[in-house]
């Protein structure tokens, strides 16, 4: 006996412990990914990353609407093509505004975050004008909200596997792309030397609109899926962009490697901390943990060697 | 009638003489509401320079528009635009019509207490229905009674207050607490309670109270535990694994805002079947279920004094009218009709004050009656502001609406300073 809990709910615990460890550090890569991107290879500061999320989940619920008024028996098949149409969405979005706003701001990355910050308030106030300012209700097929009975007293929730699967197929695809494909490696030659990358040809300007497109619409994909997990109204992008930074400047800007490890460790702390202490302990002593850590290692855990 | 600056300057030779005439006319070539103005001169209605005229008075609203508590204070807003447009309709207010003037708090403190003192120092408003969380309502309320304004607060609140420049139209926490636990220790024989909440005064506050009635009042009856999480928390596993390990016969749950979402989400995702596992909750309306989806928080029990589905004309009637102004899709919750008292608490007020001035409803507001309010019966309590009401259970349906399966039997009596529950 530990805790006044006996030995087989110790047991069962531990294993769905362990479990929404590992769905929240699936949420946390995937909300950090789209930023790691963007931040890491670019440099911006993406302030609105959280705002192209809520795209993605607005996105989710104008498709879940239209299969329910047009087809109402491919119902079940919704939400994939509801992830399709937000990864564009958003990524369309976010090549326009790069386009638009970020492209003039390359040589002051401080002033992104702020002309970011604004973005993400227009979009608030679109997404508020055009959706109303209450929330709204995603409707998702029946399937994906049960969970699965492995034993008597251990239940795992099936959104929380479809996360995670997720998860794992776009942090491979971000991989093969960044370090595996000819458009990586020119992403790459840019964030270390954008001079000289267009001094050999390479078009600067489309790599950076493709590689911002790419993260924000990453960010479509997260938004899309949380539409499991979480709310969808004009201000929850807000919810998640502190963790989302969190789990990229403690991983290491620039490093893929980092933000997984770095997803890792927080979930990890935080759900067991959650576990033993009430709610609002467990993120403050995780917080105070990542800052103490970056006091001693201000690069973050992981850092990409570049000469600057 | 143009506005004449006359209206503040009650002395004014020349407007006794205008009064006078009026008078003299034979009622009959009037509009009534005219004829009932010069029944009660401005003059004589307006003693401390309130923007009243002799067919208009001004009033004011004030909620977010903007930010993050723009989704709960929609429904308010909309309810007390509803109230004053009938109030408007049926005569107005001493035969006033109400001007509204509304401003955005943006969801931001001190942009509430800014706004109000715009409101009551250069709108000069007679009277002002807003706010919504406690942090506004505390944000406004040194300016409120600094410049002696009237306000009609909605939200079901934490208690602990009690202002003469303040009428609270939805319940103090005593009166939605203590006969939901009653009844849920009664009717489902719940001896183990589990608490969990946003992380923030009105949550704490009302798990203590929650506890202490627990503990204290009901005979056997144990919290097995509390839980908070800070507003926004969109995780809730590790609480819910808690929950399935100290298996609680009630988890009772104050999560607001978009937490709210994602608990319940969680929670049906976990495995956790609410029509087995007794959940009452005392922060979800029919407002929050349209985030939530009826389907995931199907067989919860609510706590409060007003549903959407209360069947009693008033409410039929106070239902059609809202979706007739608002669209057939608008849901009603708890806080909305609450809303929707204060304009009409604020008319019978000043009627049976005879006179708007803040200093006369303050005092004649004690034992004011609305018996067409849509939760039925209610009345201001004689002497701390707050409305004597019922209580009802909902149960939550997978159309998002409550099905009402308890009221208590009489009005509860408001008692913001509860003692022993402190």
């Amino acid at each position: 006996m530990l805790f006044g809990y006996s030995l087989g709910d110790l047991g069962s615990i531990m294993a769905m412990q362990g479990f929404a460890g590992l769905i929240l550090f699936s949420v946390f890569l995937l909300m950090a990914l789209g930023l790691a991107i963007i931040f890491g290879q670019m440099g911006v500061i993406n302030m609105a990353h959280g705002e192209f999320m809520i795209l993605g989940a607005y996105v989710t619920y104008l498709n879940s609407q239209a299969f329910t008024a047009w087809m109402p028996s491919m119902f079940a098949a919704s939400f994939a093509v509801g992830i399709v149409f937000a990864f564009f969405a958003a990524g369309l979005a976010g090549m326009f505004v790069e386009w638009a706003l970020i492209r003039h701001l390359y040589k002051r990355p401080l002033d992104t975050l702020l002309a970011t910050w604004g973005l993400s308030l227009i979009m608030q106030q679109i997404f508020r004008s055009i959706f109303g300012a209450r929330e709204v209700g995603v409707e998702l097929p029946g399937w994906m909200m049960g969970s699965v009975s492995a034993s008597a007293s251990i239940d795992i929730p099936i959104n929380g596997i479809i996360v995670m699967v997720l998860t794992l197929m776009i942090t491979i695809a971000v991989y093969l792309l960044i370090f595996r494909s000819n458009w990586g490696k020119q992403v790459r030659a840019v964030v270390q030397n954008r001079g000289m990358a267009s001094a050999v040809g390479i078009d600067t300007g489309r790599v950076d609109r493709y590689t911002f497109g790419i993260g924000c619409g990453i960010a479509g994909v997260a938004g899309s899926a949380f539409t499991m997990i979480g709310s969808t109204s004009p201000t929850a992008g807000q919810l998640y962009i502190v963790d989302t930074f969190l789990v990229v400047v403690f991983g290491g800007a620039g490093s893929l490697g980092g933000t997984i490890a770095s997803a890792f460790t927080i979930s990890q702390a935080r759900s067991t901390l959650e576990f033993f202490l009430s709610g609002s302990m467990a993120q403050v002593v995780v917080l105070l943990a990542v800052v103490g850590i970056l006091m001693l290692r201000p690069q973050g855990l992981f850092v990409l060697k570049v000469r600057r | 009638m143009p506005e004449a600056p006359s209206d503040r300057t009650p002395s004014s030779p020349f407007r006794r003489h205008l009064l006078m005439g009026m008078a003299a006319l034979p009622a009959a070539t009037l509009l009534p509401r005219l004829a009932r103005a010069a029944e009660k001169p401005t003059a004589e209605v307006n003693t401390t320079g309130l923007a009243v005229t002799d067919d208009t008075v001004t009033c004011g609203i004030l909620h977010s528009l903007s930010g993050t508590m723009a989704l709960s204070e929609t429904g308010a807003t909309e309810a007390e635009k509803l109230a004053i447009s009938q109030i408007n309709a049926s005569g107005g207010v001493l035969g006033r019509q109400i001007k509204v003037v509304q401003e955005d708090g943006a969801s931001d403190w001190p942009t509430f207490a800014e706004k109000a003192r715009k409101l009551l120092a250069s709108d000069h408003c007679a009277a002002v229905f807003g706010c919504w969380t406690s942090a506004s309502r505390k944000a406004v309320l040194p300016v409120f009674e600094q410049l002696n304004g009237m306000l009609y607060y909605p939200t079901f609140y934490e208690g602990l207050e009690q202002s003469k420049n303040v009428i609270y139209t939805g319940q103090e926490a005593t009166q939605q607490i203590l006969a939901g636990l009653n009844w849920v220790n009664k009717e489902k024989g719940a001896k183990t309670f589990y608490l969990i909440g946003s992380d923030y005064i009105w949550p704490r506050t009302s798990n203590k109270i929650a506890r202490k009635h627990i503990e204290g009042h009901l005979t056997g009856c144990k919290v097995v535990g509390e839980d908070y999480f800070p507003l926004g928390s969109t995780q809730f596993n590790s609480v819910i694994n808690k929950i399935k390990l100290t298996k609680p016969d009630v988890i009772y749950a104050d999560v607001v805002g978009g937490s709210n979402v994602a608990f319940y989400k969680q929670l049906k995702a976990a495995g956790i079947d609410l029509k087995k596992q007794t959940l009452m909750t005392i922060s979800v309306t029919e407002d929050e279920i349209v985030g939530i989806g009826g389907e995931n928080i199907a067989g919860a029990y609510a706590c409060m004094k007003y549903f959407q589905s209360l069947d009693n004309p008033n409410n039929v009637a106070f239902v059609a009218a809202f979706k007739k102004m608002f669209g057939e899709k608008s849901v009603i919750g708890d806080v909305t009709q609450a809303a929707y008292l204060g304009p009409w608490l604020w008319k019978l007020t000043v009627e049976k004050a005879g006179g708007f001035d803040v200093d006369k409803i303050a005092a004649a507001s004690g034992g004011v009656v609305f018996d067409k309010a849509p939760e039925g019966y209610v009345r201001i309590h004689n002497t701390n502001h707050h409305l004597w009401s019922r209580t009802r259970i909902g149960l939550a349906q997978a159309d998002g609406q409550f099905k009402v399966v308890y009221e208590t039997p009489d009005l509860i009596e408001p008692n913001p300073f509860p003692a022993g529950y402190q």
